[in-house]
């Protein structure tokens, strides 16, 4: 390690440049380089303490309050900025990523492609991929939703005695609240990615699909490990808390029962599941215990290995902006007397296949680049959306799961399509939260003043001298009224933001003046 | 009817109506650097790993000897270097944690990413890989391919129980983007480039899908 003062990897506007920190001693060089793989912000970032705001509160089936949540975030400055500088950052690590790899339209193409042929198909491969993994020596399970999943590896577990399972981030353990469930069976879960460990000990949900603590702060995690870990509450040093948690989690996967990991992709010809990590994590929980149980959801299957080369070398460049996970882990069978299972779950997917405008959101590969670059997600952090999934994934994916709890995601986006121009397998990301918005309405899951408001532009919109009148009169209103009139809390659109200068003359009066009548 | 009829019920009830055949994927090898070994260092050190320099000496494994000098627990799976923890009597793959330095040969390696495949017959136990501290990989610069769709068209992705692509050390930035080497499993990644088989420059790899035209080194 050394420092080059005079090297910097200065490619773009940052939208909170006051939070460069110029001591950045700790950075890694390479021939002068500085690196930023993995997850790595591509500057030294500093934050300033502050009380860390709490997610969306979760009442039964009511529907989430995203707004309420994202203005808790929005209240702690340090938090949301360094948030929405890390996400921007990781975007533009991808950009520069997309940049130096001439075929990358095509591979969005091909991976497109490729996902809709296994979907259309996905009976035919799930099967091949059965009757292959089971002749490698893999016991294969099915299971139709979360609690049957949960009963499944419950049962392993069982069978072997094992009271304690060390295992890699999944997405879908989280959906299915695996970690809650074992609780309640007395059965010890360790989670042995970094982010997703951080959350498990503060007891709260990932917030991001690849970095779950990203809307932490230094001074958050060293908390969260005083308290747990034991480490010293002042000391909120980077390579301190890394440090210390790796000691405090070794042991753990050194004595651990058994092994647990999701899978990034499944492919079928060959009977293999891979899993892509940054910290090894997957292959010490696959390789250190003698069980290792993988849970899949049936939408991650590929039809043959040369497939695979199209999503490897977009996910980890669509994610971070790195160019391939440190680690790619392809799993084949057991090894010498170990054992093997998966268990493939469907948990609504079957269903959401037959939803003519949703189906494709079953292409995702929870890369997250749609949050990173969604403006909505990046200053309301991921634990407002109260769903596993958050961001602009999330707004399509959750209402699957249940249409009144998340009837309000939808409507947590400005349809700018950034999210779609960004996706590594061309999910029309920004068309279905369009599409969904329609769709809750239909199933009347939209509540009354968002309705009203509607309706009040429908008819507005359609009755043209109506429209007319209203833009003079709010012109002149916004030209003459006072300001707090027109910024105070009933105004959504006086929120944080000056609103636009009244023109002097709306185009109509401007055309009816200088054009009218001369066609 | 079993959870897994029912699934495969209720997909076939639900497939799209649509018709979408499966494409055909290239190999996007037209841009092939000049020197695959030069491509697989620059990118190998962009991902955190080193590059172990051969010396002008011509003593090939001098880097190695002397990143492992002062080490305790070696243990080498490849016969150009002499640990001090037999792999062969390993029951448990607990008996490695406190192993400091391993030491593997690849099946191969990609230029595009840095990458080296290490799979279980590369690695006796697989574990050895990840709770060592550090891990020495020897790589055959014949054994490099272009990029990851070669990659994919190799035998030992299809055939073994376990492979898994090594690009750089166990890495984590999950704290503000601060970048950690060594984030649960090894601390550090070198390659050394070096044939398969001692005094042997341009070793036969023994592999029938092995491209010659990607030997340019």
């Amino acid at each position: 390690m050394s420092t080059h003062p005079e090297q910097s990897n200065d490619d773009g506007a940052m939208p909170h440049p006051e939070l460069v920190a110029h001591d950045d001693a700790d950075a890694i060089y390479r021939d002068g380089r500085r690196l930023d793989h993995a997850e790595a912000a591509s500057r030294l970032l500093r934050s300033r303490p502050e009380k860390q705001p709490r997610g969306a509160k979760i009442h039964g089936n009511r529907p989430i309050d995203h707004a309420k949540a994202a203005a808790r975030f929005i209240a702690a400055p340090e938090h949301e900025k360094m948030h929405d500088e890390r996400l921007w950052d990781l975007r533009q690590k991808r950009d520069r990523e997309m940049h130096g790899i001439a075929e990358w339209e095509e591979l969005r193409s091909l991976a497109s492609a490729i996902k809709e042929h296994t979907l259309t198909h996905l009976d035919a491969y799930l099967d091949q991929f059965e009757a292959n993994a089971r002749s490698n020596g893999i016991h294969v399970h099915w299971a139709r939703d979360a609690a049957e999943h949960n009963r499944i590896v419950h049962g392993i577990l069982t069978g072997h005695g094992a009271k304690s399972l060390i295992k890699s981030k999944s997405m879908l353990t989280e959906e299915c609240a695996f970690r809650h469930y074992m609780a309640s069976v007395g059965i010890e879960v360790i989670e042995t990615d970094l982010g997703e460990r951080i959350q498990q000990l503060d007891n709260e949900d990932p917030s991001h699909v690849v970095v779950p603590a990203v809307h932490k702060l230094r001074t958050d995690v060293a908390e969260v490990f005083a308290r747990t870990i034991g480490t010293d509450p002042d000391n909120s040093d980077v390579h301190y808390l890394a440090e210390e948690q790796r000691e405090a989690n070794r042991p753990l996967i050194l004595t651990a029962d058994a092994g647990m990991t999701g899978a990034n992709f499944v492919v079928a010809e060959t009977g293999t599941f891979v899993v892509c990590t940054n910290e090894g994590n997957a292959d010490l929980s696959a390789n250190v215990p003698k069980l290792h149980i993988a849970s899949i959801g049936i939408e991650k299957i590929i039809p043959r290995l040369e497939h695979l080369a199209v999503f490897i070398r977009l996910l980890s460049r669509s994610a971070l902006g790195s160019p391939i996970t440190q680690y790619t882990s392809h799993f084949r069978g057991p090894r010498a007397g170990g054992e093997m299972h998966v268990v493939l779950v469907d948990n609504g997917r079957s269903e959401r296949l037959g939803m003519a405008e949703f189906w494709t959101s079953l292409k995702c590969i929870r890369c997250g680049a749609c949050m990173n670059t969604c403006p909505v997600y990046r200053r309301s952090g991921g634990l407002s959306y109260g769903a596993t999934y958050s961001g602009p994934i999330g707004l399509i994916i959750d209402p699957t799961f249940n249409a009144r709890k998340y009837s309000n995601l939808p409507f947590a986006s400005t349809l700018n399509g950034s999210c779609s121009n960004v996706c590594p397998v061309k999910i029309n990301i920004h068309e279905q939260i369009y599409a969904w918005r329609r769709e809750l309405v239909k199933q009347h899951e939209v509540p009354f003043a968002k309705k009203a408001a509607m309706k009040a532009a429908g008819a507005l919109l359609s009755h043209p001298a109506a429209y007319r009148a209203a833009i003079a009169a709010a012109d002149w209103a916004l030209a003459h009224l006072p300001r707090f009139i027109i910024y105070n809390r009933l105004n959504a659109w006086g929120k944080h933001r000056e609103v636009p200068h009244p023109p002097k003359q709306t185009f109509h009066s401007w055309y009816q003046a200088n054009r009218g009548g001369k066609e | 009817m079993s959870s897994r009829d029912e699934i495969l019920a209720l997909i076939r009830a639900n497939l799209p109506r649509v018709d979408r055949p499966l494409p055909a994927v290239p190999l996007f090898d037209d841009n092939r650097s000049a020197s695959l070994l030069g491509a697989f260092k620059e990118s190998l050190e962009r991902m955190g790993g080193v590059l172990l320099d051969p010396p002008a000496s011509g003593d090939v494994l001098a880097p190695v000897r002397e990143k492992i000098a002062n080490a305790k627990v070696i243990c080498s799976t490849v016969p150009e270097i002499t640990g001090n923890r037999d792999i062969a009597a390993i029951c448990r793959p607990q008996e490695l944690a406190d192993v400091d330095f391993a030491i593997v040969r690849a099946s191969f390696g990609v230029a595009e990413t840095g990458s080296v495949l290490l799979s279980e017959s590369d690695l006796k136990v697989n574990a050895v890989a990840y709770l060592a501290q550090h891990l020495i990989v020897l790589l055959d610069p014949a054994d490099i391919v272009v990029n990851l769709h070669h990659a994919y068209r190799r035998p030992e992705l299809r055939n073994g129980h376990y492979a898994c692509f090594h690009s750089g050390p166990s890495a984590t930035a999950d704290i503000e983007g601060v970048l950690i080497h060594g984030a649960q499993g090894v601390r550090s990644l070198s390659v050394l480039p070096i044939a398969r088989g001692a005094g042997n420059p341009l070793p036969d790899t023994g592999n029938p899908h092995h491209d010659r035209s990607q030997g340019g080194v």
